[in-house]
């Protein structure tokens, strides 16, 4: 196993940050820790970097391949570390900056000035910055600041590769290249490493597996494929991608939402209980006509196409808005107006049923 | 001809005649005007008689003594004062911002108190001065006095001009360089230092200037000996009590030079270890 981590809680002052989190990465595996600020992600990578110790707890444990680190301290624990804002050593040159973990080590492990220099250049060719060794920090785009500071971390051969938001401060352009480029080096070198994230895009595009973080705990653990069309709770449903929430109950074999009606088979208990159906905007399918299919009318309040898909953005007759992802082809030949109303057909939902005394009770709506 | 240029090539902010006339003509009034005047007093005297005054015995042994005991002062200051901005900015204790407020005093304090003050310590009589006495140590009256007067009223030069550059350190530069394996001593030796040299040789230069031209608390640790514990200024003052308005110019010329040649090189030094990591941000 890459990386362990077991029984892991962190207060700060009267602030839960981490709640006795467990979590296993595998070797060699790029995970991303995605969730919105203050869900305790940044907390858990430091933890797992040793920057930030963990609340004392008998069963706490952080290990490394098998090896128990979590007693050492940041500069036992050999991780590469990447800041969100680089945290570059801006008096030094790139190249110096590069060198400066094998600089700093004790003259018995330390390697020749030679050694160095080759494995400094070795890195910067990797990073694709060999012809700016010579330069400052400050002469840099924040782009190549950030591979500079990645190429650092690397220098010290370390066991695992931590990321806290390496992207979170370059812009949407700069990012999406960064962003395959650090794949395609994962693939290369294939360290076990670790990458936080509030953006949804970048955890599911980069990353072998998704931890979905919420309010100082672990939501789901998953595939990019998993954690976005299977979610295992209503938090993750919302949090990854756009999605349409309807509120309504269920009882009977039947969901009531607002004007919909649909089969819900799986709670056919007489005792009505509340429940809410996500639906992706591409589940939707837009007619004209009413075809005797569960459906319910919206009326079109805007259009745009300027994309891969046309977004349509509806409004129920009780103000609820919609959104509804179509093909180009579908939108040219459905000929929408703005202000017309039309039916909207579910494909396919996901509906939760809170917590009872019968337990939790999600399942998927198909047609 | 900065008029021409001024009004032939279009600036953004206007006002630069004005504002650049303005500084001209303050700084004129205020600086090069006393100087100038001063340059040409020392002028009258003809150069053997300048030289000669200059090159007095007593002249340089005051020159010795000024500036031997503000470089001692400077550098003491340099060093501790590094550890005062260092514990004010990075540590929290109770009392912390009444010690941040006490490094101001020496600023704000006539400086003839400050000296009264120290001998009242210092003295062989004193509190501090009784018990340092018996073990063979003078400090009042003696060079070592003088550096003592010297240092109280450099402290806040340093202090001040280091800690907005501490406060200004990122906290993930240092837990980078943890995180590379350095050691607490190498984070420091390597990257926090490095960071803060610039403001630290600012501080040491102001104190060393603020120095230089200390009279007021100087006099009173002093025992005033001519070869001994007088100090340029004194030398300067008890000249014109004497009504020789040419000799004291003269010294005042000199030391002029001395020290701008001082601040220069300071400068210099200062540019080269900033310059690599300023030019282009």
């Amino acid at each position: 196993m890459g990386i362990e981590v077991e029984h892991v809680s962190k207060t700060f002052g009267s602030f839960k940050a981490l709640d006795d989190v467990s979590l296993k990465i595998r070797d060699g595996e790029l995970v991303a820790l995605l969730g919105p600020s203050g869900s305790g992600k940044t907390t858990l990578l430091r933890i797992i970097a040793g920057l930030e110790t963990a609340d004392a707890h008998p069963a706490a444990v952080v290990r490394f391949h098998d090896e128990d680190v979590y007693k050492r301290s940041a500069a036992q624990r050999r991780v590469g570390f990447v800041f969100q804002h680089y945290a570059l050593f801006r008096h030094m040159t790139v190249f110096e900056n590069v060198a400066f973990g094998l600089r700093v080590r004790h003259r018995s492990t330390r390697p020749s000035n030679g050694d160095i220099r080759q494995r400094v250049e070795r890195l910067l060719s990797l990073v694709q910055l060999s012809q700016f060794a010579r330069r400052y920090p400050s002469q840099l785009s924040g782009g190549q600041r950030q591979r500079v500071a990645l190429a650092r971390a690397l220098a010290v051969e370390p066991r695992v590769l931590l990321l806290d938001e390496p992207f979170g401060a370059l812009d949407a352009k700069v990012r999406q290249g960064l962003r395959a480029w650090l794949r395609r080096l994962h693939e290369e070198i294939h360290i076990t490493s670790v990458l936080v994230t509030h953006d949804q895009e970048e955890a599911l595009e980069v990353a072998d597996r998704v931890v979905v973080m919420n309010n100082a705990r672990i939501e789901q653990v998953g595939t990019p494929e998993e954690v976005f069309h299977h979610a295992k709770t209503e938090f993750v449903m919302e949090f990854l991608g756009q999605v349409n929430v309807f509120r309504g109950r269920v009882r009977n074999g039947k969901a009531v939402l607002g004007e919909l009606t649909v089969d819900y088979p799986q709670y056919r208990d007489d005792a009505e209980r509340p429940a809410t159906a996500y639906l992706r905007p591409h589940e939707l399918r837009i007619e004209r006509q009413r075809n005797g299919k569960p459906s319910f009318a919206a009326r079109v309040t805007r259009t745009h196409s300027a994309g891969s898909l046309a977004r349509v953005s509806l409004e129920t007759p009780s103000g609820a808005p919609v959104l509804v992802d179509v093909s180009l082809e579908e939108f040219a030949a459905l000929g929408l107006r703005e202000g017309e109303t039309v039916y909207l057909y579910p494909k396919n939902a996901r509906i939760f049923v809170p917590d009872g005394a019968s337990g939790a009770m999600n399942g998927d709506y198909v047609i | 001809m900065f008029r021409r240029t001024a009004s032939t090539s279009a600036r953004a902010l206007p006002g630069f005649g004005l504002t650049l006339g303005y500084t001209v003509l303050y700084l004129s009034l205020i600086v090069l005007l006393p100087l100038s005047a001063l340059l040409l007093r020392a002028g009258g005297l003809g150069w053997d008689q300048f030289w000669e005054t200059v090159t007095h015995p007593r002249v340089v042994a005051s020159y010795r003594l000024t500036f031997g005991t503000s470089l001692a002062a400077a550098t003491i200051n340099a060093v501790f004062g590094l550890v005062v901005a260092w514990t004010l900015v990075r540590l929290r204790f109770p009392g912390r911002r009444l010690l941040d407020a006490l490094i101001d005093l020496p600023f704000a304090m006539p400086t003839a108190v400050s000296g009264i003050a120290l001998a009242a310590v210092y003295s062989p009589h004193g509190w501090l001065g009784q018990v340092l006495e018996p073990l063979g140590v003078k400090v009042v009256y003696t060079p070592i006095g003088i550096m003592l007067a010297l240092t109280l009223i450099g402290l806040p030069f340093v202090v001040r001009t280091l800690q907005p550059a501490i406060a200004d350190l990122e906290r993930e530069t240092e837990e980078a360089a943890a995180s590379l394996g350095a050691s607490r001593w190498q984070t420091h030796r390597r990257v926090i230092f490095p960071s803060i040299l610039p403001a630290l040789m600012t501080g040491f230069a102001l104190a060393l200037a603020r120095a230089i031209g200390e009279y007021g608390s100087v006099i009173f640790v002093s025992s005033n000996l001519p070869m001994k514990t007088e100090i340029a200024s004194l030398l300067i003052v008890s000249k014109l009590d004497q009504y020789d308005v040419g000799g004291a110019t003269a010294i005042a010329v000199m030391m002029l030079f001395i020290s701008f040649g001082m601040l220069l090189v300071i400068n210099g030094l200062q540019r080269l270890a900033s310059r690599r990591y300023r030019e282009a941000l």
